[in-house]
């Protein structure tokens, strides 16, 4: 396979704080990658140093073929950037805005102008191409930051929080049109810390914590991997004590957390048989998911 | 890796997009900007120039009103570049955050800190050019040197765009440019002979003045502005520049340093 995206022992520390601390990285072409984590866990800043924009203390970056950030420059010229926070031009159109960016890559306009109408049917912005910023809705501007990235027909997508603070309607809109961008054969890295965007979207994905890399593999492997393949979540009152009492006994794994018990099995039978006589407890049986690998490996606490 | 910040700029041609741009927002404003050009010189000339110009002889040789005009090219091209490369710098930088958009692309910072300085001296070319304009209709200057000011608006544009990118690097907020207003920009165009000759003041502050730039454009103005050619006009010209390459050296710096986390 083509490795579009590495990186070998990238390091960057900020005020002695090892912020990003060796993170080996190979994504192929045509994958869609995901970069998953808690905030703080150093996924902007490796999106930041993979496309130049910050130079590493130590290590390697390949992107395109270019060494970065030394040929930076020419390598962006093929990638595109969906920021995490919008930064759409207030002043202009929707139109122009398209237009304004594709010059940042040298485009010339008439080359830019015969491209807009189509990036605008993707963006399902077409009947506003003449409306101001501020009057779009935020699902509106993403899709108009997605499409902005998709000006110059980069062979790359970078996604810093593609969906975060959009309502479901406006999430999945976005989530079918990465999948088209991906069938187009162009690479996506996203990063994100919702777990079912991580899992629809993503062919393969690395959980960050700490600044490391600390696993990475397909969605389905990662849970296969690291975690029993059902669970039960036990709540209600006494669950905590039912839990301490009971639930070693039925589960290979259990963690409490507030009022509710987790309980990870291979076997669910016998937990349910038990829980079906305890009439004070709630539960709910589901499969793993990749939330579940996440509080895993990343720990239930909280991180500010 | 820090080194970075140090390196001279690597300038390429894709500060033009960026020009551009600034200039297409400008475009969807130029009416209300080109009336504000012109109006600043307009009530400075009438007002100073009429009012206290009654009560004063010739200064050095011209009627006040004249002597005010070639101070008033400089002080009004300083203001505008100073304005843009702060308050509207700051707003694109921090505010819109419009440079993280553009630095996704194939634009280096270098490219942005250039064109944040040409497109402010292109606003004071626009500012030095609408108070020539005033002088001509006021029939104040009867000479092509006079020209020469449109170049010079020019360059007193970079030189104050340069210096003024120093504060934007440096600024936590808006607030902080009134500092820069009030103890550099204030002080500059009392001390520099904007509104009476630099020899009226104190030797100690005539020193001071001697090393600040709008001196250095005010003394190249009044003469053209009057029909005759500056004396040291290499030398004026050669601290101007120097205090152009050297503002936008140490505010790439601090932007490179600024931008990093």
């Amino acid at each position: 396979m083509n490795t579009v995206i590495s990186a070998q022992n990238l390091r960057k520390s900020y005020a002695g704080q090892a912020v990003v601390n060796g993170v080996n990285i190979a994504i192929n072409k045509g994958e869609c990658f995901g970069l998953l984590g808690p905030n703080g866990a150093g996924k902007t800043t490796t999106l930041r140093l993979l496309l130049g924009l910050t130079a590493p203390d130590s290590g390697e970056v390949g992107l395109l073929g270019r060494t970065v950030p030394h040929h930076a420059r020419e390598a962006r010229l093929r990638v595109g950037v969906v920021p995490q926070m919008d930064n759409l031009d207030p002043d202009f159109s929707v139109a122009e805005n398209l237009l304004v960016y594709g010059r940042y890559f040298g485009m010339k306009d008439p080359e830019i102008k015969a491209r807009i109408p189509a990036l605008l049917e993707f963006a399902n912005l077409t009947h506003k191409k003449d409306a101001k910023i501020p009057t779009l809705s935020g699902g509106m501007k993403r899709r108009l930051t997605l499409a902005r990235a998709l000006v110059n027909d980069p062979e790359i997508i970078f996604l810093d929080e593609p969906t975060t603070g959009l309502d479901p309607q406006a999430r999945h809109l976005i989530w079918q049109r990465l999948r088209e961008v991906t069938q187009q054969g162009k690479t996506l890295l996203l990063t994100t810390h919702y777990m079912d965007e991580a899992e629809r979207l993503c062919h393969r994905l690395a959980i960050m914590d700490l600044g490391m890399l600390i696993a990475q593999d397909s969605p389905r492997a990662l849970i296969a991997q690291h975690i029993e393949p059902q669970v039960v979540e036990v709540f209600g009152e006494g669950a905590g004590k039912w839990a301490l009492e009971h639930a070693a006994h039925y589960a290979q794994r259990f963690e409490v957390s507030g009022e509710t018990a987790f309980c990870y099995v291979a076997d669910a039978g016998p937990l349910l048989e038990h829980l079906g006589e305890r009439k004070e407890l709630r539960y709910l049986h589901r499969p793993a998911n990749l939330e579940d690998v996440f509080l895993k490996l990343t720990g239930r606490e909280m991180r500010e | 890796m820090n080194n970075y910040f140090y390196t001279l700029p690597r300038l390429s041609f894709r500060f033009i997009p960026i020009w551009q741009r600034h200039f297409l927002v400008w475009k969807k404003v130029a009416a209300t900007s080109i009336l504000g050009h012109l109006a600043d010189p307009i009530i400075y000339l009438l007002g100073l120039g009429y009012g206290l110009g009654s009560l004063l002889p010739e200064m050095e040789g011209t009627s006040y009103l004249l002597f005010l005009a070639g101070g008033t090219v400089c002080y009004s091209t300083m203001n505008s570049a100073s304005f843009e490369a702060l308050y509207s710098g700051f707003a694109r930088m921090h505010e819109q955050r419009t440079w993280d958009a553009i630095l996704n692309t194939p634009v280096t910072l270098d490219d942005v800190v250039l064109a944040e300085i040409l497109w402010a001296a292109s606003k004071s070319l626009m500012a030095g050019m609408a108070v020539l304009v005033v002088i001509w209709l006021l029939g104040l200057a009867h000479t092509w040197l006079s020209l020469w000011a449109i170049p010079l608006a020019l360059l007193v544009g970079l030189c104050f765009a340069s210096i003024g990118l120093i504060m934007t690097a440096l600024a936590p907020s808006y607030d902080f440019f009134m500092y820069y207003f009030t103890l550099v920009i204030t002080p500059m165009m009392l001390l520099c002979g904007v509104f009476f000759p630099v020899a009226q003041l104190p030797s100690a502050l005539q020193a001071m003045s001697a090393i600040l730039p709008l001196s250095h454009a005010v003394d190249i103005a009044r003469p053209l502005l009057n029909g005759t050619l500056p004396s040291h006009a290499l030398l004026h010209i050669a601290v101007l520049m120097a205090y152009t390459l050297s503002g936008f050296y140490v505010s790439l710096v601090l932007f490179r340093r600024r931008l990093s986390t």
